[in-house]
């Protein structure tokens, strides 16, 4: 493993500059649950690695009808926030699912999406709950939505000596619900074949969808915000013959390979089960019968 | 329990007392592999073949032994290739050419992550830097890795000097090492006049033993040419032969220390780092330690084999099995040793077969060597038989426990490779399984719609009996030390002990077990082939009958009387003439140094056999998500026979534990290999082993069906419960879905495909 220096930052300031030292040979650390072992793994070299967890930023956490997500709060911090998890359910389908214990207490939502696999968990349930990022670098701060974070595996938006500072999420409106499900052959431990996450707004009757939004994991280079699929539900009739509809035009958005974690073939089914799935786990909580 | 005759009185054998390990491992003091650190000590890193099969053009290490903190800079010209011969391991027999060229590469590799060169570097990570510096050219070879192609008339050869045998004839230019066959009766005659033959073939993937501890050796070569070995090791005594044939250096000048093993269920018999520890120690002056990383042990240890093995069975119109045939194939890896012999004799063992034929195939392929793995060779062939009968009972509409029990083989059924079976438990545990709770049960439908099923198979394993030895020091506080040769990979320390302290009538506490290094205690075949319980505790009988013996005399001499007038009852020492004089064994060794001196004596052991084996029965309910494919192991009993078991707890776990590594072959586990030969999903991520939210607590039931070749009944249980996990799983499978799995793993996406042919109709 190439040597490289740390560099523990106390403010955004200190950090984007040495990102903008190091360019490329810098990355910035919050729980490492990802960066360690790619280190450790050669999969690329650092020189500087810059540990964000001092940053006040980036661990803050703050419900005020819509919730900011410092890029470095710890999963565990987020789902044990009772008052978070009752407005914000996909978030927490997911941060409850990343990895175990341990690595829900280290590992960050923020990092998930900075790492810029396909298959994370914690990406889709932020783009279905209209997350948009805050990034700061040399020249400033500007703002995107989540969906276009993601550029390509490992590959994201940040320029050189840009950072992410949190994830900003709208207060849901009245009759909203959300969910996440991943579909992996163990219980636990595992890395998603596919991962959907669902938003649905509801009228008042509870019967009729409003809005939707539908994002699609691992069946492609990037998260996939399922735009044709999440527009066809507006002012359908919520049922299951909708969302398995629903189910059918999200696998057509989908662009999965064929790996040793699932077929093509597997993976469409599996959007489609999902897709539905989720849709009616999303409608329950909605109803406030979750 | 099931028993047959009045069973032995104990008073320890059987009990569950705490184990003699148990709080070092709680608190995290036991020493294993990797936590040895000596002196002066520095780290092995080793360069692996980025291919499967090439030649090696040209290796430069010069820049490597120029960077600052390399000490010792090692390829295959310093471990030079030996004359090829036999290497008796105890269990199996290697070649020493092979073994040597495994190890390290000399002229070619034939594996990815095959050694080509080592470094030793005052870190890991200056070793893994300088691993880089290592310039290595290779001639890249198409690397031969399926079956098909190994065996293809024309077929690339993989080692130009192996000599294989078909059937005893000597083959040139070949990757068949070995062809077998076993028969007896007339299988065609006897299928022609069958009611019903069905024939079927399975695909089995090689899957890896997963033990959480990677292989870890440190070694010290002194300038006075002795070599000090600590080492994570099932086979003590066979690393000091290996180092000993390889580094052609007398086998006395050798000590191995086998550290604390964090699992090995077969894959740490093999040597790997030893030899490559001690070269690099010899030219640094230093102890040298290296260790494998996750990805290494997958790629380079040696997992079980997969292969193909199709299978044909007749039966009458009761039911009655005719005749049945298999050809077995498996991959042994880059060089000969898939363990086909044991296939080949435990693939009918569970089954009265009048006519057989079993073919058998050791075929070398461009992966990493295999090994033994739980019962090693077995779980493939009977995934194969088992799933077959259980398709066999569905055709001729059979209910599956029925089939078991009129066909079981039994005390004087002749199995497919000659021997005749004396006493064993196969009918003990099909009607221990047949009077469960869980067998009694009604699976209900699901409320969810999903899809459940149940399913049953048997499974055997035979084990060995070998060479032990056993040390008992007598204290003067009156308890005891026992060193024995075996490293402990399954309770064995204890069990061992317990049988000695049933013996000297202390409580298991009191006898204190150590396992020895190679200079401290007797020679010991390796801890394997369910032997250490079974031939190891024999020799701590025959220990432990020697200390009493001596004592008796030496108590006789206090009481002044004759040996014959001394009894041991109870832990007691008593005067046959005077009834009032008594010695607790505590009192008695207190007056050694007044009779003589110490009492420490070895018992040695020679055991023929297993006795038998152990036959084992399981039975499982799943559930299948139609959706995705997805099953879940609702419900779980595995029982088998242990003769007599001497620690239940431990047999308990073992039975649970092997049923858990079976399922594990049976839902995901495989080796997911690029046409280049390089395993694709070498974590634990991607190699998934069941983890503990993936199975249910699994019910035991132990059979007790004495071992007539123990002076207790004890028999060997280790292995066969990975035996008829994956065929149980199977035939649950195809309860549930209507539809057949003939290749394992049986993972969700095959089970949708399966369910989507079933639809339409296919």
């Amino acid at each position: 493993m190439h040597p490289y220096q740390y560099i523990p930052a106390t403010n955004i300031t200190e950090a984007v500059s040495a990102l903008a030292r190091y360019g490329n040979r810098a990355r910035i650390l919050a729980g490492g649950t990802d960066l360690l072992v790619q280190l450790r793994g050669e999969r690329y070299e650092l020189d500087a690695v810059v540990d964000a967890k001092a940053i006040p930023e980036l661990v803050e956490l703050t419900l005020d009808g819509g919730l900011t997500i410092g890029a470095a709060v710890p999963c565990y911090q987020v789902y044990e926030n009772l008052a978070i998890a009752a407005a914000f359910p996909g978030i927490i389908d997911a941060a409850s699912l990343i990895g175990g214990i341990q690595i829900q207490s280290r590992a960050s939502l923020g990092g998930n999406l900075c790492n810029s696999t396909p298959s994370a968990d914690g990406i889709c349930p932020l783009i279905v709950h209209s997350g948009v990022v805050t990034i700061t670098g040399v020249d400033g701060t500007r703002t995107m939505p989540v969906e276009e974070f993601s550029t390509g595996p490992g590959r994201n938006a940040l320029g050189n000596g840009e950072m992410l500072i949190s994830i900003n999420l709208p207060k849901p409106a009245a009759h909203f619900g959300a969910a996440y499900q991943r579909f992996i052959p163990r219980n636990e431990m595992d890395i998603a074949v596919v991962g959907v996450a669902s938003a649905i707004t509801l009228d008042a009757t509870g019967q009729k969808v409003e809005s939707a939004r539908i994002a699609l994991a691992s069946v492609g280079p990037t998260p996939i915000f399922a735009k044709q699929a999440s527009e066809f539900l507006a002012g359908q009739t919520a049922t299951e013959e909708t969302f398995a509809k629903a189910g059918a035009i999200a696998s057509t958005e989908a662009t999965p390979i064929s790996d040793m974690r699932g077929t093509i073939k597997q993976r469409h089914h599996l959007v489609e089960v999902l897709t539905r799935r989720t849709l009616v786990q999303a409608v329950r909580r909605a109803r406030g019968n979750a | 329990m099931t028993t047959t005759e009045k069973p032995q009185e104990f008073n320890v054998v059987g009990t569950r007392p705490i184990r003699h390990d148990g709080v070092d491992k709680v608190l995290g003091r036991a020493l294993y592999g990797a936590d040895i650190r000596l002196a002066s000590m520095i780290y092995g890193a080793v360069l692996r073949s980025p291919h499967a099969h090439a030649k090696i053009t040209r290796i430069d290490t010069s820049k490597a032994e120029a960077m600052p903190g390399v000490f010792a800079v090692m390829s295959g010209k310093d471990m030079p290739l030996v004359a090829s011969g036999a290497l008796d391991l105890g269990e199996t027999v290697d070649d020493t050419a092979f073994t040597s060229d495994r190890i390290m590469a000399h002229s070619k590799v034939v594996y990815k992550g095959h050694p080509v060169a080592a470094v030793a570097a005052i870190d890991s990570n200056t070793g893994l830097e300088a691993l880089k510096l290592i310039e290595v050219e290779y001639e890249v070879l198409k690397p031969v890795i399926t079956l098909e192609d190994a065996m293809a008339p024309g077929a690339i050869v993989i080692h130009e000097g192996l000599i294989g045998s078909d059937l005893g004839e000597q083959v040139k230019n070949t990757n068949i090492a070995v062809h077998n066959r076993l028969e007896f009766g007339d299988p065609e005659a006897a299928f022609d006049q069958s009611k019903t033959v069905i024939e079927r073939t399975f695909i089995i993937s090689r899957a890896h033993q997963g033990y959480i501890e990677p292989h870890a050796s440190t070694a010290f070569w002194a300038p006075d040419g002795k070599i000090t070995v600590w080492t994570t090791t099932q086979a003590p005594f066979g690393v000091r032969k290996t180092i000993s044939a390889l580094l052609n250096q007398p086998l006395s000048n050798i000590k191995v220390t086998p550290t604390e093993i964090g699992g090995g269920f077969g894959g740490k018999i093999p040597v790997y780092l030893e030899p490559l520890a001690a070269v690099l120690s010899k030219k640094a002056g230093r102890p040298v330690k290296i260790q494998m990383d996750r990805r290494a042990v997958f790629e380079a240890s040696g997992p079980g084999p997969g292969g193909t093995v199709k299978v044909k069975m007749g039966v009458d119109d009761k039911g009655k099995i005719t005749a049945a045939t298999a050809d077995i194939r498996y991959g042994a890896g880059a060089y000969p040793g898939a363990s086909i012999g044991a296939a080949a004799s435990g693939i009918f063992a569970c089954y009265e077969v009048p006519n057989v034929r079993v073919d058998s195939y050791d075929i070398v392929i461009n992966m990493s060597k295999t090994a033994a793995y739980r019962a090693p060779g077995t779980p493939q062939a009977t995934f194969a038989s088992e799933t077959l009968v259980g398709e066999l009972c569905e055709i001729i509409g059979m209910d599956p426990m029925e089939f078991h029990l009129l066909n079981a083989s039994k005390e004087g059924t002749r199995r497919p490779d000659g021997p005749l079976f004396p006493r064993v438990g196969n009918e003990g545990c099909l009607l221990a399984i047949k009077g469960s709770d869980h067998f009694k049960s009604t699976l209900e439908p699901s409320a969810e719609g999903k899809l459940r099923g149940r399913g049953m198979a048997s499974g055997y394993w035979n084990g060995i009996g070998n060479k032990s030895s056993v040390t008992i020091n007598v204290n003067e506080d009156g308890l005891v030390s026992l060193i024995e040769g075996n490293p402990d990979i399954g309770g064995t320390r204890t069990t061992i002990a317990m049988q000695a302290a049933e013996i000297l009538g202390l409580p298991a506490e009191d006898v204190h077990p150590a396992v020895g290094d190679t200079d401290s205690i007797g020679y010991s075949d390796l801890t394997a082939g369910s032997r250490t319980t079974y031939a190891t505790g024999t020799a701590a009988i025959e220990a432990a009958r020697m200390v009493i013996d001596e004592m008796k005399k030496r108590v006789a001499m206090i009481w002044e009387t004759e040996y014959e007038n001394i009894e041991h009852i109870d832990g007691m020492f008593i005067s046959k003439v005077a009834p009032d004089q008594k010695f607790t064994f505590k009192e008695a060794a207190g007056k050694l140094g007044q009779t003589g001196g110490p009492v420490a004596l070895t018992g040695t052991v020679n055991v023929r056999g297993s006795g038998g084996g152990s036959f084992g029965t399981h039975l499982v309910d799943v559930e299948v998500d139609p959706d995705t494919g997805k099953v879940e192991i609702l419900r779980y009993t595995a029982a088998q026979d242990a003769g007599k078991a001497v620690h239940p707890s431990y047999v308990e776990g073992q039975f649970q534990g092997g049923a858990v590594q079976g399922i594990g072959w049976a839902l995901n586990e495989e080796y997911y290999t690029s046409e280049d030969g390089v395993m694709i999903n070498s974590t634990f991520l991607d190699y998934r082993m069941p983890t503990s939210l993936d199975v249910p607590m699994i019910d035991t039931i132990i059979v007790e069906v004495p071992n007539v070749n123990h002076p207790f009944g004890v028999r060997g249980i280790g292995e066969t419960s990975i035996v008829p996990p994956a065929p149980a799983v199977a035939n649950a499978l195809a309860d549930a879905i209507g539809a057949r799995l003939y290749q394992t793993p049986m993972n969700p996406g095959r089970i949708l495909e399966a369910l989507a042919a079933k639809q339409s109709g296919k």
